[in-house]
């Protein structure tokens, strides 16, 4: 005879969880980010402290991959010469959905301080961007603050990908780019 | 009528010069030094014009001859090390290049300026034999000017990507690039029909675009995110938080229509 009775609708509740598909894949997703290693120019140096131990990105749950194919999150950290444009749109295109792009630092939202012909001007004039993180450059805190909202968006999202839309560029003209 | 902006030059000016400024110079002088005059002895008549600027012997040569120059300065004179080579654009004074070479005796601790004026379109003779540095140096070169050099061992661009177009340090080439430049990676990535779609380069920093309500909002005109304001947009009262901001002199400020 069990010595200890679980009286399982009484106050504790029953060891049930409702919940949606969607918050169930949301939940996987938003806590194991793994960002693909890849650094442009000085940002990649605030990059690779946050993944150091001071500021240990590993207990968000976000471990740097070697590869784009094992990776989930783009980090753009740095300036993204107009040589390297095709290169960084390529490591994007291995990615396997889902995948999101954080745009670190202000050479890669908007060129930065490098107005001239060899810098991209943004990199989202080629790669879609989900979150912008401004600085020149962003403290360690600061990316990790980008992942969590990061984190957040992907827990407000659908988990069918499809029906997600990737950041339309509008331009002047207000006509709209995919660039899926 | 519009202002002339010459062509041969489009690099930034000053935007004020003072008319009775003249610029400083370095001060030159015979070469005296017993080192120096005996690479001066060595050079020969191969030498145009020699001088001592700042310590530094400068040696004027005719581009024909730099690599025999090159040698006998390595050879003879210990001269070891090529540490920078580069040139200067002056096509628009005079439609030449300006090619120096800086070279390093470290025995003695001297430095040695070779310069060379060589016409537009002609090539200077590789000295990639005798110094190892000036592989990259004369790629550099070919890339950032377009000189071309005889007898190099891989002659190609550098720095930019080998399907540039132009040569960024010339003084024709604009700052932020020529079409070519500011269209580069669209027309790579999705190929010139997305130029259209994906729009020019903004290079102001500090553009706001009024109707674009996903990057922008106006205060006292808010909108919600993404909404259509092509047509206008109404005036929304602005409210402040009771909670958090008491307006102490209740109505006794004014919001003004117009910036003073
Ligand atoms: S934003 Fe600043 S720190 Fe980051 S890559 Fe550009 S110049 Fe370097």
């Amino acid at each position: 005879m069990a010595q200890h009775q679980v009286n399982y609708a009484s106050s504790a509740g029953l060891p049930i969880a409702l919940t949606s598909v969607d918050k169930l894949v949301n939940w996987g997703r938003s806590n194991s980010l793994w960002p693909l290693t890849y650094g442009l120019a000085c940002c990649a140096i605030e990059m690779m402290a946050s993944g150091a131990s001071r500021y240990d990105f590993d207990r968000m749950g976000t471990i740097f991959r070697a590869s784009p194919r094992q990776a989930d999150v783009m980090i753009l950290a740095g300036t993204l010469s107009k040589k390297h444009s095709e290169f960084a749109r390529r490591l994007y295109d291995q990615m396997t959905e889902p995948k999101w792009v954080i745009s670190m630092g202000s050479c890669a939202n908007t060129g930065g301080m490098f107005n001239t012909y060899a810098t991209v001007q943004g990199v989202d004039r080629i790669i879609p961007v989900d979150i912008y993180l401004p600085g020149c450059a962003p403290r360690p805190e600061t990316l990790q603050y980008a992942m969590m909202m990061l984190q957040k968006k992907i827990r407000k999202e659908s988990a069918d990908m499809k029906k997600n839309t990737k950041q339309d560029l509008t331009t002047q003209t207000g006509k709209r780019a995919r660039l899926i | 009528m519009r202002k002339y902006v010459p062509k041969d030059n489009v690099q930034a000016k000053s935007y004020y010069t003072d008319r009775f400024w003249v610029a400083p110079r370095v001060p030159r002088s015979t070469v005296e030094d017993t080192h120096f005059l005996a690479v001066v002895e060595a050079v020969g008549t191969q030498a145009n014009e020699t001088y001592v600027e700042l310590g530094q012997l400068v040696i004027h040569i005719n581009p024909k001859n730099n690599f025999e120059v090159m040698k006998t300065l390595k050879e003879k004179c210990g001269y070891t090390q090529c540490s920078e080579q580069s040139a200067v654009d002056y096509l628009a004074q005079d439609n030449e290049f300006e090619l120096f070479w800086q070279l390093l005796n470290i025995n003695e601790a001297k430095r040695i300026r070779v310069i060379c004026r060589l016409a537009n379109g002609l090539a200077i003779e590789s000295i990639e034999p005798l110094y190892k540095s000036a592989n990259f140096a004369e790629r550099e070169m070919f890339d950032m000017f377009g000189i071309k050099v005889n007898n190099h061992p891989f002659l190609k661009r550098i720095l930019m990507p080998d399907d540039w177009e132009g040569n960024p340090l010339l003084k024709t080439y604009p700052l932020q690039g020529d079409e070519f430049a500011s269209w580069y990676e669209v027309d790579k990535i999705f190929g010139k029909e997305y130029r259209d779609i994906i729009g020019p380069e903004n290079r102001d920093p500090a553009k706001i675009d009024t109707e674009d309500t996903k990057r922008f909002s106006r205060v006292g005109y808010e909108v919600p995110f993404g909404a259509d304001i092509s047509e206008g947009e109404t005036k929304t009262a602005i409210e402040y938080s009771e909670t958090f901001l008491v307006d102490y002199n209740k109505n006794s400020s004014k919001q003004l229509d117009e910036r003073r």
